[in-house]
């Protein structure tokens, strides 16, 4: 991707995480879109899978199993053959390819689905401990004032989005942790797309939000 | 509970190529002659060194020692596979066997899928320029040294995080991770794609 003008970067556990692997998938998958518009974080990426080389050249040996050699050597010539060059990925001018691939297709694939006072979400395939949202918040509109129980993590894709904090635009993240509550509100100049992903359910200030929660899976 | 061995390395007897400085170009050749001429000698020298320690880590990372044994054997296997994606300017032979040992514990431990970057435009070069690689592998070799510099309760928790018995939360709770080890080798890594990308 071209290079952006990025102010809001990951910070360092979430970026030790994702090279450690050990991130819930919804999270792996923001941070895999974010490295792939911001090359500083591409670099520091670089850096903290650097220390995962090095604690995996001083954990030790385990003796591996009598002919696991010619075990192995055998498994590739059967392999041999059917080498893999997977397609290229694809992505679109909002969608990196990490995205791309979760929704299947470029933004027009987006199954959208209103939430309430012109806001869109489209929930994407991940495993359960954490959950990723694509959200659409039409230009000047907000997101219904929230709180976290976990973490959150917003990633804007198109547009900007502003809060009681800062501006973010594309490439920006935001993380927010527990207690932080906040109304992001879509910059008025265009429509705001962001990736959203929570490894908690949000807590919605108002009764009526609450009641629909677990409808909307929010 | 098995422990890692801090001063010493373990020869456990499966190869004669370990030993206590390992001269990490040994490895880079040997990744080339995996990758450019197919070389089965060299892929046994990479093996007897690394594969044994894929295995600890994935035991120290919570697998039985059937699973670590097949795990560490498909890594060894992808290795091959994938030599052609091997670029001494971006990782140590240590460093990307490390992440794809991560990625099959991600794959066969957690049974998750695992969201990967784009690649960056550039690839990997057919002739990777030398300076390059070789300022990566000595700059790799510092982040080993103040790796194993570092008091035992700091390199606890590094090691902690990496064989995930720390969630990314419990990581930003501690204070004592010393993250300025890495500060070099990310400055290192900004230079060379701000260089490629001109």
């Amino acid at each position: 991707m071209t290079m952006q003008d990025i102010n809001h970067h990951l910070t360092d556990p979430l970026l030790m995480a994702y090279a450690a692997g050990t991130l819930p998938e919804a999270f792996s998958l923001t941070v895999a879109t974010h490295v792939s518009m911001c090359d500083e974080c591409r670099a520091r990426l670089g850096a903290f899978e650097s220390l995962g080389g090095a604690v995996l050249d001083r954990t030790g040996s385990v003796a591996m199993s009598a002919d696991s050699l010619g075990a192995t050597l055998a498994r590739i010539r059967e392999g041999n053959g059917q080498a893999e060059r997977p397609a290229p990925r694809r992505r679109d001018d909002v969608l990196p390819a990490p995205l791309h691939d979760y929704v299947g297709g470029g933004l027009d694939s987006v199954r959208w689905r209103p939430i309430g006072m012109g806001v869109k979400q489209a929930i994407l395939p991940t495993s359960r401990d954490a959950t990723a949202r694509l959200l659409y918040i039409p230009a000047g509109a907000a997101v219904p004032d929230h709180g976290h129980r976990g973490t959150e993590l917003t990633l804007v894709l198109q547009g900007a989005f502003v809060d009681e904090s800062d501006r973010y635009g594309r490439g920006d993240i935001e993380v927010a942790g527990e207690d932080m509550q906040h109304m992001p509100v879509a910059d008025i100049g265009a429509d705001c797309i962001c990736l959203a992903a929570t490894d908690a359910p949000l807590r919605f200030r108002g009764m009526i939000p609450r009641l629909a929660q677990p409808f909307l899976r929010i | 509970m098995w422990r890692p061995n801090r001063r010493k390395e373990v020869d456990d007897g499966v190869g004669s190529t370990d030993r206590t400085t390992p001269d990490k170009d040994v490895w880079v050749a040997c990744m080339v002659a995996v990758r450019d001429a197919r070389d089965e000698a060299a892929f046994a020298r990479l093996f007897e060194h690394f594969a044994p320690r894929v295995k600890a880590f994935l035991i120290r990372s919570g697998a039985e020692a059937t699973l670590a044994e097949e795990c560490a054997q498909e890594t060894m296997v992808t290795l091959w596979h994938k030599a052609h994606l091997f670029d001494p300017g971006r990782a140590s032979v240590a460093t990307w066997i490390f992440t794809i040992a991560r990625n099959r514990r991600i794959d066969a431990l957690r049974r998750q899928k695992r969201p990967e970057p784009e690649d960056l435009p550039w690839g990997p070069e057919p002739e990777p320029d030398q300076a390059d690689a070789l300022a990566l592998q000595q700059e790799s070799e510092h982040l080993g040294a103040a790796l194993a510099a570092l008091p035992d309760k700091q390199r606890v928790l590094i090691e902690k995080a990496y064989f995930g018995d720390l969630t990314h939360s419990e990581i930003a709770a501690e204070t004592g991770l010393p993250l300025g080890t890495i500060k070099s080798r990310i400055r290192l890594a900004l230079d060379r794609l701000r260089h490629a990308m001109k």
